[in-house]
């Protein structure tokens, strides 16, 4: 990663909008034509970061730059990076045409290479034909295209995309999720990309930035924020995982549940309390005298590809996603094997997330784009 | 609701509309073909081409003309930066806005020829700086004046709900692609406030073409306008035929020219904002 240029660097950026903080001194390198994402529930200052980069909002402090240049203060019209909005804001009062063109006439550039560089753009987004409609008349997967035509035609350095996908439904936005994908790869340009959607994030970064509450909690690529998230919140916010307390005994040793098992993890101090993250696919469900732990299973959910099975550990209800078959009331064993162990420090986020006692709410909360903090 | 039911409930509407607005257009349409007797004629139109009328049209509609553009000028700038203050604010403004709206139009006219008078504020005023006193009475300039203030808030309000509705990311999209701040109003704003504007624009016209107490207080007599026309027709001369005639030449300007205004907005409100 060193070797690769910074097209832009945030540093220590704090924002308060009514003495309340929106942003918590952000720091964050960018490299050129990375797919970068701001990962994070509503009002973590995801938006906020982006409209600092646009240049629609100027940080209280911290330094924005640019190809290494300070550009706190150089208004959105000068700056080489373009916006896609969340409801597109296409002008009304333009055919597909027109608003494409927009950035171009603005910049005075001749009719002609207009007219080129216009049906270029309607090639890449897949809209040739569309010029004269007008922009009520078009779908809304047509409307984000016209969206991407009108900012890319402008050659930006940085394409700024806030929750793109977010009116389109499901299939839709899969769709649009590959195609964004090839753009970024056909234009060779940095994406950063705003959603509330993790799977989104996982599938499309080459680099999650997750945020809560104004601060960044954890900078990674899709597999370091998924396979070692920093903190409970992080753990629970990218896909489903267990989150238990623990004692870390030493290096490679921790106990749950009374139980001491194998883990990877080291470099904390004897007998530390900590989080202990076990994904649901990691845990297989053996005869109770096999098993390491033992539980009561109390849900069973067929889903397809596999079960999701809810089993009671002492109160505690874990998660489990496997293709074995339980039942109900069974008494089972859980193995775990010591690669499928993630160990965290403490935070302020501990002991909020990773239950499955209230198993339904949850999935409502994540599917939820308000999912904030609404924990029981 | 039974469409019985529906009829029912319009009935008073209907009445109403009939009596107040039919009936008396239609009355305005018989005394303007017919004489003193009865009889039809087109002597009453006739008469309207004469070079005195023809010069009164001229002024009537060279006068709201007059009115209506300062009135834009000073609303447009105004609406823009009021729509970009904090809502208390606005509110605030607003109410000052509609204020004189809310005085009866024949008092303002009065106050205006107090203030405007040989001896009132202003010429007193001129009057101790030395200036000396200036006739302003009975000048195009009290009337336009008049009209401007008593037809202003009809220009502002539906610029300034225009702008109210405008929605900001088309600004900061603009901003985004590049556009200068000029360019964001030449391109944006303008284009997607025109609809309040041509609502303002007919708002201020047409009261303004109609008016005759304005340039009969204001005027001091000096300047005759159509409203002039019409209402000395009917209470010195009793001349309702020729008065029924001018004011039937007047709805069609009128109708025409808010005809015009609404094919303009036509083809300008693609959409909308």
């Amino acid at each position: 990663m060193s070797n690769k240029k910074n097209i832009l660097e945030l540093k220590n950026i704090t924002v308060s909008f009514d003495g309340e903080k929106i942003l918590d001194d952000i720091s964050l390198s960018i490299s050129d034509k990375e797919f970068v994402t701001l990962l994070g529930p509503s009002g973590c200052g995801k938006t906020t970061t982006l409209r600092i980069i646009a240049g629609f909002l100027e940080p209280d402090s911290g330094d924005v730059f640019f190809d290494g240049e300070i550009i706190n203060s150089l208004p959105a019209n000068k700056r080489n990076v373009n916006t896609i909005f969340q409801r597109y804001a296409l002008f009304p009062h333009l055919n597909v045409y027109e608003n494409i063109a927009f950035g171009l006439k603005v910049k005075k550039v001749p009719k002609e290479e207009i007219k080129q560089r216009v049906k270029e753009m309607l090639k890449l987004v897949n809209l040739e034909g569309f010029e004269k409609r007008s922009i009520s008349k078009l779908s809304g997967g047509q409307q984000q295209r016209v969206a991407i035509a009108r900012a890319v035609i402008n050659k930006p350095k940085i394409l700024l995309l806030d929750e793109p996908l977010a009116a389109l439904d499901l299939k839709l936005r899969k769709d649009m999720q590959t195609e964004l994908k090839n753009i970024q790869r056909t234009l060779g340009i940095t994406f950063i990309f705003v959603t509330h959607d993790q799977e989104e994030a996982l599938s499309m970064s080459d680099k999650v930035v997750v945020m809560n509450e104004g601060k960044i909690q954890h900078i990674g690529t899709p597999q370091d924020i998924y396979n070692e998230p920093v903190n409970a919140f992080v753990a629970d916010f990218i896909g489903e995982s267990n989150i238990i307390d623990g004692v870390m005994l030493d290096d490679f040793k921790v106990k749950i549940e009374g139980v001491t098992l194998q883990c990877l993890d080291k470099g904390f101090k004897p007998n530390e309390a900590v989080d202990v993250v076990i994904r649901p696919e990691d845990v297989d469900i053996v005869h109770r005298e096999k098993g390491l732990i033992t539980g009561v299973v109390t849900s069973v959910t067929f889903l397809g590809v596999h079960y999701e099975i809810i089993v009671d550990v002492n109160g505690f209800k874990w998660m489990i996603q496997t293709t074995d078959e339980s039942k109900v009331g069974d008494k089972v064993g859980l193995l775990i094997e010591p690669d499928a162990i993630h160990i965290m420090k403490k935070s302020k986020y501990s002991g909020l997330y990773g239950d499955y006692s209230s198993f339904s709410d949850e999935i409502d909360e994540i599917s939820n784009p308000d999912f904030g903090f609404k924990e029981d | 609701m039974s469409s019985f039911k529906q009829k029912l409930l319009n009935a008073p509407y209907a009445f109403w509309s009939f009596v107040f607005v039919a009936i008396p257009l239609l009355m305005v349409v018989y005394y303007t073909f017919t004489d003193k007797g009865g009889a039809f004629t087109f002597e009453n139109l006739k008469i309207l081409l004469d070079k005195k009328y023809i010069s009164v049209f001229a002024y009537s509609i060279w006068y709201a003309f007059l009115a209506t553009v300062i009135c834009l000028v000073i609303a447009y700038p105004l609406s823009y930066i009021i729509s970009k203050m904090k809502s208390v604010f606005q509110d605030t403004l607003m109410v000052l806005i509609m204020l004189p709206m809310w005085i009866n139009l024949l008092i303002v006219t009065f106050s205006w020829k107090e203030i405007l008078s040989n001896n009132g504020i202003i010429n007193s005023l001129f009057e101790a700086i030395g200036i000396g006193k200036v006739e302003m009475l009975g000048t195009s300039f009290a009337v336009v004046l008049g009209m401007v203030y008593c037809f202003l808030p009809f220009m502002i309000l539906p610029i300034l709900s225009s702008m109210q509705k405008l929605d900001k990311s088309l600004i900061e999209a603009s901003e985004d692609l590049g556009a200068t701040k000029i360019n964001v109003i030449k391109r944006v704003i303008v284009p997607l406030t025109l609809p309040g504007v041509i609502s303002g624009i007919t708002m201020v016209f047409v009261p303004s073409i109609s008016t005759f107490y304005i340039s009969q207080k204001l005027g001091n007599g000096m300047i005759i306008l159509i409203g002039d026309l019409i209402e000395r027709q009917f209470s010195v001369s009793a001349n309702y035929n020729v008065g029924a005639a001018i004011s039937l030449v007047m709805m069609i300007l009128i109708l025409i020219s808010v005809a015009v205004m609404n094919r303009f907005a036509d083809d300008n409100d693609k959409g909308g904002a």
